[in-house]
């Protein structure tokens, strides 16, 4: 039950990350996102260290870990998020599209077009259905009236909310129930045509059915998206995830494909964490 | 009973009924005590307050007559009314919550939207502050001693200048205040869809604080439509009808105090009708408020 130091862990990261390398060459040539030796500070406290992974293209990779352990972090390093805040800032590289986002030259507005956000809690804006997600469209896009009206209601239906809401397009958003808001956030994330989707535990505060839903549309999602997920159900990475991170103290302990991680994982402290015996 | 508490073993004597029992009266007598001052002050402060509104409805509704609302202020024993108090009052409060809500709006989302713990931030905050609690008449003052003097005379403008300033600090402290209720997380998902902060502010933010802010705006306004000192040394009272910024204005408060003060009856009871019509309209505001408060998104 020992907490392990901090080299053998590294070594552990460094090594499955590499035996992912050797693993799935051809998944690693489609990375979406590469991270390589990334550090981050909130002030002086370094939460994450030495990160690396690849998150590939159009698979999800689900995130989990005890709470404070970085993977929250990591998902907001991937929009830059933290760019909000002063006195939070991260080194190293996450590479996309050959760039390196979290260099200072990086456009955060065009790059969050590319990286859309799910939040824990549903976030729908003050204000009707329609503009909603026309809201994020018009942030990037000129388009006609109709070719919006088509946008939208595509963005609504890949989020499976479209035959809930479209009778009632032009009612506040604040009426539609906890599940349906976190739809239509989805929908308002996909609305931009992002390339990856960032959900932070996306399902926290739903009802099962709801959660259900949710689970499902991210199955069906990743056919045309990138997918990271961070969560603290382990049963949801299990049925979410392609491949699954666990992070611990601001390390990443070990990657792999979620029926390996699950079933035979490498690292001890996996181990004892996926059978419940902390966090 | 007593073995109970003794299923964990403590240090100490064990409780001891007498003692408990006597402990328990004193309590009693205490809050006996407490409860009857709290009910006496606030016995004191209903009947304080009634008997004002009593009396104000009361020689108020006397007085009141379609006359107060047609014909203007005029000599006593002839038949005068309240007409260009009204529309003074009106004028310069509106004028002055027009030019003041944009500045403290602006200035509000500077505090809580940019400057946040800065220390320009907080010296804003801090003068905005004492300025919310400053008495009116050094407003009127300043006002006196940069508009009337100067520009020769007391006028409407100056009127509406003093009460602009009063309206500033009363919105940068709403609009701030309504600004934080918003929680961080609604700002990062707008941020999230690749927004410049600029839209979040202007197209969500102030939509979501919207309601707060126009409530901070209707006490404002009824704020400054009962304020008198700041008026006095600006736009002075005008017994004629005038509609004219740049000369001396009328307002009900300013007629209230010129009339209440005299020894003519007329004049007197226009006064409470003057009153009435203040406390009425500051009632609907407040009540305006509360609603649109109430249905805050």
């Amino acid at each position: 039950m020992s907490l392990p130091t901090e080299t053998p862990s590294q070594t552990a990261a460094t090594k499955s990350f590499g035996g992912m390398q050797a693993r799935s060459e051809a998944a690693l040539n489609n990375a979406r996102v590469a991270i390589r030796n990334l550090d981050f500070f909130y002030g002086d406290n370094r939460a994450l260290k030495g990160i690396n992974l690849i998150l590939p293209d159009r698979q999800v990779t689900g995130m989990i870990g005890p709470s404070g352990c970085g993977k929250s972090t990591l998902l907001r390093v991937l929009n830059r998020m933290y760019s909000l805040y002063p006195g939070q800032r991260a080194t190293g590289e996450v590479m996309m599209d050959g760039e390196n986002i979290i260099a200072s030259s990086t456009d955060l507005n065009s790059l969050r077009a590319k990286v859309g956000m799910v939040f824990q809690k549903p976030t729908p804006f003050p204000m009707t259905i329609y503009e909603n997600i026309a809201f994020g469209v018009r942030l990037h896009e000129k388009l006609s009236k109709a070719e919006l009206g088509e946008r939208i209601e595509w963005a609504l239906t890949r989020a499976a909310i479209w035959n809930e809401v479209k009778d009632r397009m032009d009612r506040s958003a604040l009426g539609l129930s906890g599940g349906q808001q976190q739809r239509l956030c989805i929908a308002r994330t996909i609305a931009v045509r992002p390339e990856v989707i960032l959900f932070d535990e996306p399902t926290s505060a739903l009802d099962p059915i709801s959660t259900l839903k949710i689970e499902e549309l991210i199955d069906e999602l990743k056919r045309d998206f990138t997918i990271a997920i961070v969560t603290h159900n382990m049963q949801q990475a299990a049925r979410c995830a392609d491949q699954v991170a666990f992070f611990y103290l601001g390390e990443l302990i070990e990657v792999a494909p979620a029926a390996q991680l699950f079933t035979a994982p490498k690292h001890p402290k996996t181990q004892e964490y996926i059978t419940g015996r902390f966090g | 009973m007593s073995l109970a508490f003794s299923s964990v073993s403590h240090p100490g004597p064990r409780r001891d009924a007498a003692t408990a029992a006597r402990l328990g009266a004193s309590r009693k007598r205490t809050d006996r005590i407490i409860r009857s001052l709290c009910l006496a002050a606030t016995v004191i402060g209903l009947v304080l307050l009634a008997s004002i509104l009593i009396t104000l409805f009361y020689r108020g509704f006397e007085a009141m007559s379609l006359r107060v609302f047609t014909h203007i202020t005029a000599p006593p024993g002839s038949e005068g009314g309240l007409l260009n108090a009204i529309v003074g009052s009106l004028v310069q409060s509106l004028i002055g919550t027009a030019i003041g809500t944009p500045i403290g709006m602006l200035v509000g989302t500077y505090l809580a939207e940019y400057a946040e713990d800065s220390w320009l931030g907080n010296a804003v905050r801090f003068v905005s502050d004492i300025l919310l609690s400053a008495p009116s008449i050094l407003i009127g003052l300043f006002v006196y001693q940069i508009l009337v003097l100067p520009f020769g005379g007391f006028s409407g403008w100056a009127g509406i200048a003093a009460l602009a300033i009063i309206v500033i600090p009363i919105v940068v402290r709403t609009t701030e205040d309504m600004l934080q209720l918003i929680p961080n997380t609604l700002r990062e998902a707008v941020v999230g869809l690749g927004a410049p902060k600029w839209k979040m502010i202007v197209l969500i933010c102030w939509r979501a604080a919207l309601a707060g802010i126009i409530t901070g705006i209707l006490l404002a306004v009824a704020r400054v439509a009962g304020e008198t000192a700041p008026l006095l040394f600006t736009s002075l009272g005008n017994n004629a009808w005038s509609t004219d910024l740049s000369k001396p204005m009328s307002s009900l408060p300013v007629t209230i105090y010129a009339f209440a003060g005299s020894p003519f009856e007329d004049w007197i009871s226009l006064a409470w009708a003057g009153a009435l019509l203040i406390t009425l309209g500051v009632l609907g505001l407040n009540i305006l408020a509360r609603t649109l408060l109430r249905s805050r998104i």
